[in-house]
């Protein structure tokens, strides 16, 4: 008994000098960067439905219903130019970044809309891609590869377009409010969301073009 | 003034996910090209001959070029927002890698193991 009473002792002295703090009432810790933690959390949460998209993709992808494979229905020439216009893109936010750090609203405002014409090419080469597969009947219902492919590339240009609405709303809003640290701060956003997506496309002209050509 | 104070307080905050030089994105432009171009140029001249060599070596470099992009593009570190940011990468790592194998290995087994069934066995089906 006396022993637990001394460390009970101990560990009260304990408490009131050494033990960290775990609850920031005061605010301290991130005065500035809270947005730009969640919107990475965020990011990382979007990360998992493309994550859970692939896998469908890997499972369903060589269920073909004797219908057209990947080899039959790929133009990888398209595709090619398609992930080039996304790698574009990227490159011209950053400079949009650069240019914002500048304070320079006429270059910043330059930069977004070429990469928002980037992104156009890319949807619209996209739509293109799908018009040409469902006019051939290589519809999402035709097959398990079909509904997988048309699934996850089509969810990642839906995330493209809302890019591109929200790359808009952003040109027009430093236009009215001039690059304030509300707008910098959602420029900042977009720019992790647009670089995320090139990420994603990564990944899908890897595993399902490349791959789906090669076997 | 204080206009100053407050920009570099706001500086102070956003280089958690920091802006990058001009240098780090056409770095980083370059070295994706590359990334890119040699993929696709190993698919479509089906250069290497053997299609488990050429699956293999265009999943290593498509998983080079996100790290690439992590790094030039997102300007991705261990040590931004108190590390938390590499927190929540590595978290998200590790539900991806147990998404995606452990789909794959169920449903191959799932697959593999299913038994082949006939005319005769469906008409008896429950």
């Amino acid at each position: 008994m006396a022993t637990h009473a001394t460390h009970t002792l101990v560990g009260d002295r304990m408490s009131a000098t050494d033990v960290p703090e775990f609850l920031d009432l005061k605010g301290e810790h991130h005065p500035e960067g809270g947005t730009m933690l969640g919107f990475w959390i965020y990011l990382m949460s979007d990360c998992l439905i493309f994550a859970v998209l692939f896998a469908t993709y890997a499972v369903l992808g060589r269920s073909y219903a004797a219908g057209p494979s990947p080899k039959d229905l790929f133009d990888l020439p398209i595709v090619a130019v398609n992930t080039s216009m996304l790698l574009f893109s990227s490159i011209t936010y950053g400079f949009a970044m650069l240019a914002m750090e500048k304070d320079d609203l006429a270059k910043t405002q330059l930069w977004l809309a070429i990469t928002g014409l980037f992104g156009a090419a890319f949807v619209g080469l996209e739509l293109y891609e799908f018009a040409h597969l469902i006019h051939e009947g290589a519809t999402p219902q035709r097959s398990g590869f079909l509904s997988a492919f048309f699934t996850l590339v089509g969810t990642h240009g839906l995330h493209v377009t809302f890019g591109l609405i929200w790359l808009v709303t952003l040109m027009i809003q430093t236009r009215l409010k001039g690059l304030g640290a509300e707008n910098k701060r959602r420029l900042m956003c977009l720019s992790m969301f647009w670089h995320f997506l090139d990420v994603i496309w990564i990944g899908v002209f890897t595993f399902v073009y490349l791959m789906g050509v090669l076997q | 003034m204080s206009g100053a104070a407050h920009a570099d307080d706001h500086g102070h905050g956003q280089d958690a996910h920091g802006h990058g030089s001009f240098k780090d994105y056409v770095t980083g432009f370059v070295l994706s090209v590359i990334l890119t171009a040699i993929p696709f140029w190993l698919v479509m001249g089906d250069v290497l001959g053997d299609k488990l060599v050429t699956g293999v070596v265009i999943l290593g470099l498509g998983a080079v070029q996100i790290v690439v992009h992590m790094i030039y593009f997102l300007h991705m570190n261990t040590k931004s927002e108190g590390g938390w940011t590499f927190m929540a990468l590595v978290f998200t790592i590790t539900l991806v890698v147990i998404t995606l194998c452990g789909s794959i290995w169920v449903m191959h087994h799932l697959n593999t193991n299913m038994m082949p069934v006939s005319a005769e066995e469906m008409r008896h089906a429950p």
